[in-house]
């Protein structure tokens, strides 16, 4: 196996915030492949975002302690000085926001804006840039790309300022492409659109993406690998095919569970994981989910979820002290069922 | 755009008559008979209605401010001074000088003031409060921070006084402070105000440096400035580029307004250093209960505010094109 483009090794991000130290991340591994889609799923808080900022070097360098190593095509991102990450940034690796309209600039228009990195990072001049730009535009489906290149991102829709994001993010025909819950502030059938821009085009530009969500409908669309994490780390990971059809972790049931379906009966509630999420100010000891587990009773050696620590191999696996058999059985069983 | 500037112009223009019609009516109310200070030691009550008859005081109230308003509007030669051409505000009661060559005259010092010192406070207020935001969190930054949050505390009757007593009368550093027209010794201008200058921008800068400070702060925190960075854009060319842009929103609001009241008269400044601007006119119009005076000073204060006002609002256009578009 070659060398993957991003590997993530035992990554810990933590923030000095007035109440304390907020581990944010927490011993997070991972790799992703050249040309390969990996969905990281998580709720809110469970630093899914954080993670892909310190990829880039975006973090507050003040308030934050990186631990660990980033390794973008085997060069060592944690530790490399401002000027390489600035000649990276927008360049190997580009980053799609969630909100198109917060994240582009209001003062400069949208062509301007696209063109930027494609002035800093190849040394364009300003007509190729342009050029350059409006062909970008075009290719992310902006109709009339000359003209809409001098508007401002208040004049367009919110699906157009998305498909301008992705334009920026693609200019440089980056290696990694990091999408941010990019189809969270859209419409339904305009997230659809982008969904659809974003395969058509990684297959023209061959970029691995880390497509971040938490919605499971659009991972089972866009990903080849899911990671899913809670509370700061990796709790699952596999193939689509696997952590969608055969999960193996409670947190991943109780996701599983709690998502609406068309085809349920209607009138059926949705089942939500209880509890909230842990504050990682103070994380439980153990196993992070197991506050808000129901199967932590029939773990073999009683109380060893809130003293030990689940461990994540690598490929396919979960971090949870249920037995492979037990875990197999129970979601048979009990879940999927349940899932319809 | 122009619509919105016709708009505008017609608000300040109605918001201008009514404030002359509320001064014109609390002149009236304050128990205090402008004919007593003007008769002198002969005063009897015939020479006090005379008076009361020069002046107009003797019609009814309503037609003293329609007189008012045709003057201004016409011009008058009505006045026993001499003729009284538009915008005429008649003529003083205690100098007898036609107001608006008074306040032409005094103009020039207010002026040299007021944007002397804005020049230095803009330079030294926006700089700091850039270089503080830059170096968030450092000592320059918490220095910076500090020292402004000290020198905000300071009024200009405290450090005014305080900089005369030293500067001037103990070490003889500076000369006195004083207002020479620019035009007949630009030295002599520079050295009269350079005291009044310093004081008045220290207090302004310390102020723009907070503002600026936090202004550039939100900004930098802004989602765009991010995307900025993402694609690689320098620290500095995002600093400039993109987060002071957003910043110049408040800070111009806010030099709108500051520009607009100080031009009216910077009271406290020129009193403190006995320069005759328009704030000291205003003043002394107080003090000798001077109608035409008062009425010039305070229209010609408020008109600076409405029109740096108006000024503000067609700056926004420039700086932010969501609202040339919109």
């Amino acid at each position: 196996m070659s060398t993957p483009l991003l590997s993530v090794r035992d990554l810990h991000v933590s923030f000095k915030t007035e109440d304390g130290v907020v581990r944010a991340v927490d011993r997070l591994s991972f790799d992703l492949e050249r040309g390969r889609t990996l969905g990281i799923v998580g709720e809110s808080g469970s630093g899914k975002s954080v993670t892909n900022l310190t990829v880039l070097g975006l973090h507050n360098p003040m308030f934050t302690t990186v631990e660990g190593e980033i390794l973008l095509d085997g060069q060592e991102l944690t530790t490399a000085p401002e000027p390489e990450l600035e000649k990276l940034r927008g360049n190997k690796v580009a980053m799609i926001f969630q909100d198109p309209l917060t994240a582009l600039s209001p003062y400069y228009t949208v062509g301007r804006q696209i063109a930027e990195p494609y002035m800093k990072h190849n040394g364009a001049s300003k007509k190729e840039a342009w050029e350059r730009t409006v062909e970008m535009l075009g290719k992310v489906g902006i109709p009339n790309p000359g003209q809409r290149a001098k508007d401002y991102p208040h004049q367009f829709s919110g699906g157009m300022r998305q498909r301008a994001m992705i334009a920026m993010a693609l200019i440089c025909d980056p290696d990694l492409l990091i999408a941010d819950e990019p189809t969270t502030a859209l419409d339904v059938t305009v997230q659809a659109q982008i969904l659809d821009l974003l395969k058509d085009l990684q297959q023209e530009f061959g970029s691995g993406i880390i497509f971040i969500t938490h919605d499971l409908g659009v991972i089972a669309d866009m990903a080849d690998d899911i990671m899913v994490m809670y509370a700061g780390s990796a709790v699952e990971r596999g193939t689509t095919e696997q952590v969608l059809r055969s999960p193996q972790h409670p947190y991943t049931w109780g996701l599983l569970n709690s998502m609406p379906r068309l085809d349920s009966d209607t009138g059926a509630r949705l089942s939500p994981i209880p509890g909230t999420p842990p504050s990682l100010l103070n994380p439980p000891s153990g196993c992070r989910f197991h506050p808000r587990c129901a199967f932590q009773g029939r773990v073999a050696g009683a109380g060893r979820c809130t003293t030990e620590r689940p461990p994540l191999a690598t490929d396919r696996a979960s971090a949870c002290h249920l037995t492979a058999d037990q875990k197999r059985t129970i979601f048979i069983e009990e879940i999927k069922p349940r899932l319809g | 755009m122009l619509r919105f500037l016709v708009r505008r112009i017609i608000g300040a223009v109605v918001i201008l008559f009514l404030l002359s019609i509320v001064t014109f009516v609390l002149f009236f109310g304050v128990p205090r008979d402008p004919a007593l200070l003007m008769c002198g030691k002969t005063c009897n009550p015939d020479s006090i209605a005379n008076i009361h008859h020069v002046l107009g005081l003797d019609k009814p109230l309503t037609e003293q401010y329609w007189i008012f308003l045709h003057n201004l509007v016409m011009g008058s030669n009505q006045f026993a001074q001499g003729p009284c051409p538009a915008p005429c505000f008649g003529y003083s009661y205690h100098t007898n000088d036609p107001v608006w060559s008074t306040l032409m005259d005094r103009l020039p010092t207010t002026v040299s003031l007021t944007l002397g010192a804005a020049v230095c406070f803009l330079i030294v207020g926006l700089g700091t409060g850039l270089l503080a935001a830059w170096r968030r969190g450092t000592l320059v930054d918490k220095t910076a921070t500090g020292g402004a949050m000290v020198i905000s505390a300071l009024q200009i009757y405290f450090l005014g006084p305080l900089a005369l007593a030293i500067l001037v009368y103990q070490t003889h550093w500076f000369d006195k402070p004083a207002y020479n027209d620019f035009t007949g010794d630009p030295l002599s201008w520079f050295t009269g105000l350079i005291i009044p200058w310093v004081v008045l921008s220290t207090i302004f800068a310390a102020q723009y440096t907070r503002m600026a400070r936090s202004a550039m702060i939100e900004q930098l925190q802004e989602e765009h400035v991010r995307t900025a960075r993402a694609k690689g854009m320098s620290r500095r060319y995002v600093f400039f580029r993109y987060a002071w842009r957003g910043s110049l929103i408040p800070i111009v609001t806010i030099f709108g307004i500051d520009l607009g009241s100080l031009l009216g008269g910077a009271i406290i400044t020129e009193y403190t250093f006995g320069l005759p601007g328009l704030g000291q006119l205003a003043v002394q119009s107080v003090f000798f209960s001077d109608l035409p005076l008062l009425l010039g000073v305070m229209l010609f204060a408020a008109t600076m505010i409405l029109v740096f006002n108006i000024v503000v609002d067609a700056t926004y256009a420039f700086i932010d094109p969501r609202v040339r578009l919109s």
